[in-house]
């Protein structure tokens, strides 16, 4: 009986994925509901839970894609990969108002070079603090606290050594899980209620997977807008990466 | 039919990765810059223009609409498929530099908010 359910499942895969997926919402609503009064956004919780599965799939099967690792849940890593959140996001552009990209375009800008810059500083600044003293770890953990996809990219761009490198992707990686956790708790002190202030957060963060999570779990309608700056952002970090942000910290170390 | 919006979604995110890619090609990297974000523009464009000629029903809006409303579950599922294990494994160097950065991008987001805005413009979205 295991056998036959085990292989259905991973026959189907995708719909697995709508199955599991779509019962760890409903979890996460009602216990959004039951426990905290609606005070916690469900999908706040259910990104949380979502987190820990990953990290209980990836002790398990030893993995790099959480869940996704077991091969009957093999769809959750379809539904939830590049593409279809590519597709998905770009969706909830249907219900952006034109005027507020007009009106935030300057500030945005602005925004993205800030967080770039910023990340780079404070991540070669730990790895400093950390004994990592040669520009080139110090360039590649700075780019590691961009994304996880900067600092891979500088890191081989300008010849870290492997272990530096991983360690980068880790950065990276901490950061986004970080922003997904944390931004629905901050939403109120930082004043990110309103479109504008959501393209500037997209900016600053720049994480586009933290900044998916960390929104939706916030409020759902400012998705798009911090969406919108934070896809430029890894690209942005892979250019200054290597070149700029070498340089300037090659001056400093 | 509602075919014709999920069409028109899926033309803007390929156009847009694709105009990403030449823009990172461009600057010379092996990057995508922006794809996503000119894909959205994009969408907004289009379906403005389709709208205002009347050749946007609802039926067409729903295939476009369906996957914005799947875009939370999409979100639960990259979470749960992400490489969490590394992060935790990371160690300490990995938690305060990726806290530190967080904790310093959240406090800029206010100083930002107020660069160019009016005083009048204080726009909240409609509840």
């Amino acid at each position: 009986m295991k056998q036959f359910i085990e292989s259905l499942l991973i026959e189907h895969n995708l719909v697995t994925a709508f199955a599991v997926i779509g019962s760890l919402v409903w979890i996460s609503y009602w216990l959004s509901d039951k426990l905290t009064r609606g005070r916690l956004h469900g999908s706040a919780i259910a990104i949380f839970l979502g987190l820990v599965l990953a990290l209980i799939g990836g002790l398990v099967t030893g993995g790099k894609k959480g869940l996704a690792d077991f091969p009957s849940l093999a769809g959750i890593g379809l539904l939830g990969g590049a593409m279809l959140r590519d597709f998905a996001i770009v969706a909830t552009a249907m219900g952006v108002h034109l005027d507020e990209l007009r009106r935030t375009g300057l500030a945005g800008v602005l925004s993205l070079l800030t967080g770039v810059f910023v990340s780079f500083a404070a991540g070669a600044a730990v790895a400093w603090a950390f004994g990592y003293r040669d520009a080139v770890s110090m360039t590649t953990l700075g780019g590691g606290a961009a994304t996880f996809i900067v600092g891979p990219i500088t890191g081989s761009a300008l010849g870290a050594g492997s272990d530096v490198i991983s360690l980068s992707v880790a950065v990276g990686l901490v950061k986004s899980i970080v922003v997904m956790i944390g931004t629905p708790f901050v939403a109120r002190f930082i004043g990110l209620d309103n479109p504008r202030s959501a393209l500037i957060y997209g900016g600053l963060m720049g994480t586009t997977s933290g900044v998916a999570g960390g929104l939706a779990a916030t409020d759902p309608k400012l998705v798009p807008y911090g969406a919108m700056t934070a896809t430029f952002y890894t690209g942005l970090g892979c250019l200054l990466g290597p070149s700029v942000m070498f340089f300037l910290i090659r001056l400093i170390a | 039919m509602a075919i014709y919006g999920v069409a028109i979604l899926a033309i803007c995110l390929l156009a847009g990765q694709l105009v990403g890619k030449l823009l990172g090609w461009m600057l010379g990297m092996d990057a995508n810059v922006g794809g996503v974000g000119i894909a959205m523009l994009l969408l907004i464009w289009v379906t403005h223009r389709l709208r205002k000629t009347g050749r946007f029903p609802e039926a067409t809006e729903n295939g476009v609409l369906f996957w914005s409303s799947i875009y939370i579950p999409v979100i639960v599922a990259m979470a749960a498929s992400g490489n969490v294990r590394a992060a935790m494994q990371g160690g300490p160097v990995a938690l305060v530099a990726g806290v530190l950065v967080v904790v310093v991008c959240f406090m800029l987001v206010p100083v930002f908010s107020r660069i160019g805005r009016a005083e009048d413009d204080d726009t909240h979205l409609p509840k």
